[in-house]
């Protein structure tokens, strides 16, 4: 009892630390990256290649006038910073980020909430994410601010189902709903890592996860060539900043699930070192070390992401949520979870990699139409108008 | 559509989103690794492939003759042609009948470097500088008088020419 409650406090300070000092160097990374795609240097000023920039940054963020419009809701136009800045933070909780680590006082898992319906708690906090930048643009009493708001909640809404949807899928092959055991669950071989045997499910987790944390080609609650700064439009100073932390900590969540969910959370691939006890410090720190590198590509991917594609038109992405990834999504359930009928109750395989190569066939059948329907311009193709309306 | 969206109608076969996404984040990606552009500009001043111009006009400069004195006669073609009228001269005369200037100030914030000064100056006294640096802590400090003007030693410009209109 002692041990847990003394490692549960040590574990929350230390993830809670390197999210913060992760997100901190983000900003860094975004801006640079950006750069580099740009052509340019970057930041490169405060610090060796500009790594105090963060520090920087926030310093000035400190020392700057803190604004209240006179008609704002002031409550929760003061709430909504840290209302869109928890959930960011408590979703990381029950990511599973390392191999147990081994003390004098006893095995402490590497995860600091372990709760046995971590992946319920997952699609619980993150849809609170959305009252925060709601109430933001609400209180703010600012006509850009409100649209801001209410389109982040429609976005929010439609993508979480696809969102949801798609991690099913990740349950359905699991069979249970504690991350640790989804981790598990993978560790096999490199084949059973789920992206090969939910490929699509991961693409709809992907897609749904950028529309989730309102990054480009996603952002239209901020977009700024029709809504000034959309819902934090009024915002400066620190306030301003909270919601920047929880956009950049969303995005350290949502890469954490992707690492977790389908690409074998702290799993090294090619080798079964790492997932066999005896555990030792340094399979631990492996691990860690492997879970970051993971999460890292996918921080990479939604940067790179940013800066390639131009914004979505708010009907266009409306008609990808419902038209496309929702029915898709249904679909691929359906027709997953007849698969994973066939072969594992009809046939009794157990799971390995070869039950995994099946359904990596299937996806890449079933890859074939909705790529095909994705690329033909469906999506970008202009409004529908109605029948003798429209322009 | 309740609001009037103008409906494009592309033909299927000529419209890409995800190839044209993978190509563009290809192209991204190689852009990661290109040559950067940025000068890094306090220390880097002028790159190989960028020098500021001959013909740049900046701040003023009055050259000197070998006494060290200015070169300006006070003939009042610089005050005349100004269009933003930014040049104070007060014409003065010594024992001999040369003209000097007693007042000679330019002030460098009505200035709008349009570099006529320099083209009507019968005595290529005065001239406007390739130079760009200039903060100064006080306003005042940017109306520049005589002294000033002859202690600068940036690069004069070189004035377009009619017949060499590329400089060449």
């Amino acid at each position: 009892m002692t041990l847990f409650l003394v490692s549960s406090v040590i574990k929350i300070v230390v993830v809670f630390t390197v999210v913060m000092v992760s997100v901190a160097l983000l900003t860094l990374a975004e801006r640079r990256i950006c750069a580099w795609i740009q052509d340019r240097l970057g930041p490169n000023r405060v610090g060796p290649e500009g790594l105090l920039q963060p520090a920087a940054d926030g310093l000035k963020n400190l020392l700057k006038e803190e604004t209240l419009p006179a008609q704002a809701d002031r409550l929760l136009f003061v709430l909504a910073p840290a209302l869109a800045f928890i959930p960011a933070l408590m979703t990381i909780a029950v990511v599973p980020f390392g191999a147990p680590l081994p003390t004098p006082w006893g095995t402490v898992p590497l995860v600091v909430a372990d709760l046995p319906v971590g992946f319920l708690y997952i699609l619980a906090i993150s849809s609170l994410g959305v009252y925060g930048i709601v109430l933001a643009g609400w209180a703010s009493n600012n006509k850009y601010s409100l649209l801001g708001g209410l389109r982040a909640s429609a976005q929010m809404i439609s993508y979480e189902i696809a969102l949801g949807m798609s991690t099913v899928a990740v349950l359905l092959l699991a069979g249970n709903v504690t991350l640790s055991e989804v981790v598990a669950r993978q560790q096999q071989s490199v084949f059973t890592w789920n992206v090969f045997p939910l490929g699509l499910a991961y693409f709809i987790f992907t897609v749904a996860a950028f529309a989730e944390t309102n990054r480009l080609p996603f952002d239209l609650p901020e977009a700024e060539g029709e809504l000034i700064a959309g819902y934090h439009t009024e915002y400066s100073a620190m306030k301003f900043s909270m919601f920047y932390i929880a956009e950049y900590a969303n995005m350290v969540t949502a890469s954490a699930l992707m690492a977790t969910l389908f690409f074998g959370g702290w799993d090294i691939p090619f080798t079964h070192w790492d997932d066999t006890p005896p555990w030792t410090v340094w399979k631990s720190l492996a691990t860690v070390v492997m879970f970051s590198c993971k999460v890292g590509c996918f921080l990479f991917l939604y940067i790179w992401v940013r800066w390639t594609l131009p914004r979505f038109r708010y009907d266009q992405l409306m008609a990808l949520g419902w038209q496309v990834l929702l029915p898709f999504a249904i679909g691929y359930l359906a027709l997953l979870a007849s698969a994973i009928w066939v072969l594992h109750d009809q046939l009794g395989w157990s799971y390995d990699s070869r039950f995994a190569l099946v359904l990596c066939a299937l996806n890449l059948v079933l890859a074939i139409p909705l790529f095909f329907v994705l690329d033909r311009g469906r999506l970008i193709g202009g409004a529908v108008p109605e029948p003798g309306g429209g322009a | 559509m309740a609001i009037g969206v103008k409906t494009v109608k592309r033909p299927v076969t000529e419209t890409s989103y995800l190839r044209a996404t993978l190509r563009g984040m290809f192209l991204t990606f190689r852009h990661l690794f290109r040559p950067k552009v940025t000068m890094q500009y306090p220390e880097e001043k002028s790159s190989t492939d960028w020098t500021i111009s001959a013909r740049w006009r900046g701040t003023h400069r009055m050259l000197t003759d070998e006494q060290g004195r200015a070169k300006c006669v006070a003939c009042g073609l610089c005050p005349q042609i100004c269009p933003a009228n930014c040049i104070k001269l007060v014409p003065g005369e010594d024992e001999q009948g040369n003209r000097y200037p007693l007042i000679y100030e330019i002030d460098e914030f009505r200035c709008i470097f349009c570099g006529y000064c320099q083209e009507v100056c019968p005595e290529e006294a005065i001239h406007v500088g390739v130079h760009y640096e200039n903060s100064e802590y006080a306003r005042d400090r940017f109306v520049y008088d005589l002294e000033r003007l002859c202690a600068q030693t940036h690069p004069v410009s070189t004035l377009w020419d009619p017949s060499d209109p590329k400089g060449e």
